[in-house]
């Protein structure tokens, strides 16, 4: 199912001339403003929606729903090639998969061989993909190579460009994992829909430089593209009762995020709060301490500012009492850090001022100046900010719970 | 042996309600349908070779789920995605 006319949404990234990110980066964004227009990617409950602006990035046409009815977890442009388009799916009924697209979504070619946990010897117990969850391109350096993030949580790696998959091994093989993931016991030890590996991180500057997250289960670093792996998780609370000291494994990080242009800048969103960490440093720093306390620092996303390293959004909920998880007194509201943590700033502008009961899974920044900022929530709703949160637009509402938000300057 | 092809497969199989399986086994028969319509075995069998867990295999009438076991002789196969809501 190909396409006679590839069709390409933006221009690939640059293989020679791209001036790589460097080790630190002090320099702030420029105010200007230019027209840029984007191209948000939202996988669903029920299907995958494409939300195109225009160069303002205030009005918005859909497309959609792609694989209708489908689990649509995540969706994400490749930016080395500009058009192909990989998609995390599952139904109700049917087993997990991928499915690819080139010609901008009109058709989908499922891979002919999708992640899978390794086939274990009959009487014994062998690990079963539930669904795919996160998928994420690897460098220029790399054209063809993604990785994929699974529930339970697994960690898989294409160089086909998507079409077949194998386990990382060295990965989900450790033999540590059932100990790191608290499922020694078989039980989980995960989340209410399933304990999950994301945020595949793959270091722009070097391609066999690896983080993963897990929730639950902590985050871990490879040198060697996933044959051995470390702990990174000294500096974050846990939500059990550690006996003795610190435990290096079973941290539940909800997003991690490295700076693209401070690529040893790592921030986090955690169940137990926000932190930052400037490797080679290996002990993260709690930067939520300095959200209002009223409003606490739990959440599920966090974007970074494309070109300033200091900036960051989160968008917080009550993780009180018994964690209804929606936005704080029913006052949705984004948080920003211009300073890497010192302080946040409230910007609540154009959104309810009462009674929106907000549960925000997923958020997005693209690369326009100002950025243009976007989340989405259980409700079927997706916001956008052209101006860096400062005023909050709903682009579009009704659709089914939003799994994942994805944005792409076209 | 004629297998029943529920609405949730039929992207596979070109649309088709029913298609035509060979093999003595439901094993067999998966297989033989996998390499003609890619990708369909592991939408209703898991890794570990497991009937999924909102998948029935009716053969003629009655649920099995022992995917070796030996076919009867013009079985039909029927496969259900059942009781998977919301």
């Amino acid at each position: 199912m190909t396409a006679s006319q590839p069709v390409r949404f933006a221009a690939p990234v640059a293989t020679s001339k791209k001036k790589k990110p460097s080790a630190k980066s002090s320099k702030k964004p420029a105010r200007k403003v230019s027209a840029s227009r984007t191209l948000l990617l939202v996988g669903t409950r029920k299907g995958a929606f494409l939300l195109r602006s225009d160069g303002a990035r205030k009005r918005w046409k859909i497309d959609g729903p792609h694989m209708f009815g489908s689990m649509v977890h995540h969706l994400v442009l490749d930016p080395r090639d500009g058009k192909t388009l990989l998609m995390a799916a599952r139904t109700g009924h049917l087993g997990p998969t991928v499915f690819r697209s080139t010609d901008a979504g009109r058709t989908w070619t499922e891979c002919k061989k999708p992640p899978a946990f390794r086939k274990v010897p009959e009487g014994k117990r062998g690990r079963v993909l539930d669904h795919v969850f996160w998928l994420t391109p690897s460098t220029r350096d790399e054209p063809g190579v993604w990785y994929a993030g699974s529930s339970p949580q697994g960690l898989f790696r294409t160089e086909d460009g998507g079409v077949t998959w194998a386990g990382v091994d060295g990965f989900n093989e450790h033999p540590m994992l059932p100990k790191w993931t608290m499922d020694e016991d078989g039980g989980g030890g995960g989340t209410p829909d399933g304990p999950k590996l994301h945020s595949v991180i793959v270091d722009p500057r070097n391609p066999r430089h690896l983080y993963i997250g897990m929730s639950a289960g902590g985050i871990y670093e490879s040198h060697d593209r996933g044959l051995t792996w470390k702990s990174l998780n000294d500096g974050m609370a846990t939500v059990f009762p550690v006996p003795e000291g610190e435990i290096n494994y079973g941290h539940d990080p909800h997003c991690v995020v490295l700076h693209p242009a401070m690529p040893d800048r790592l921030y986090q969103q955690n169940h137990c709060g926000i932190y930052l960490l400037d490797r080679p440093a290996e002990r993260w720093t709690r930067i939520g301490d300095n959200m209002p306390r009223k409003i606490g620092d739990i959440g599920f996303p966090m974007v970074v500012h494309p070109r300033d390293p200091d900036t960051a959004w989160v968008f917080p909920m009550d993780g009180t009492d018994v964690w209804p998880r929606t936005s704080v007194d029913g006052k949705p509201a984004a948080y920003v850090t211009r300073d890497a943590g010192k302080t946040w700033s409230r910007q609540d502008g154009g959104l309810p001022r009462e009674h929106g009961w907000f549960t925000v899974k997923r958020q997005a920044a693209d690369e326009g100046a100002p950025v243009g900022l976007y989340f989405g929530t259980t409700g079927g709703s997706v916001w956008a900010s052209s101006n860096e949160g400062k005023k909050w637009e709903c682009i579009a509402e009704h659709l089914p719970h939003v799994y994942s938000v994805a944005a792409v300057t076209l | 042996m004629v297998v029943f092809v529920p609405t949730h497969l039929r992207s596979y199989t070109g649309g088709s309600a029913q298609v035509e399986g060979r093999g003595s086994s439901l094993a067999e028969v998966l297989a033989d349908l996998d390499g003609r319509f890619p990708g369909f075995r592991f939408r209703v069998v898991d890794e570990q070779d497991q009937v999924r867990t909102h998948i029935l295999f009716f053969v003629s009438g009655t649920i099995v789920r022992d995917l070796q076991r030996p076919l009867p002789a013009n079985a039909e196969v029927t496969i259900v995605a059942a009781l998977s809501g919301g």
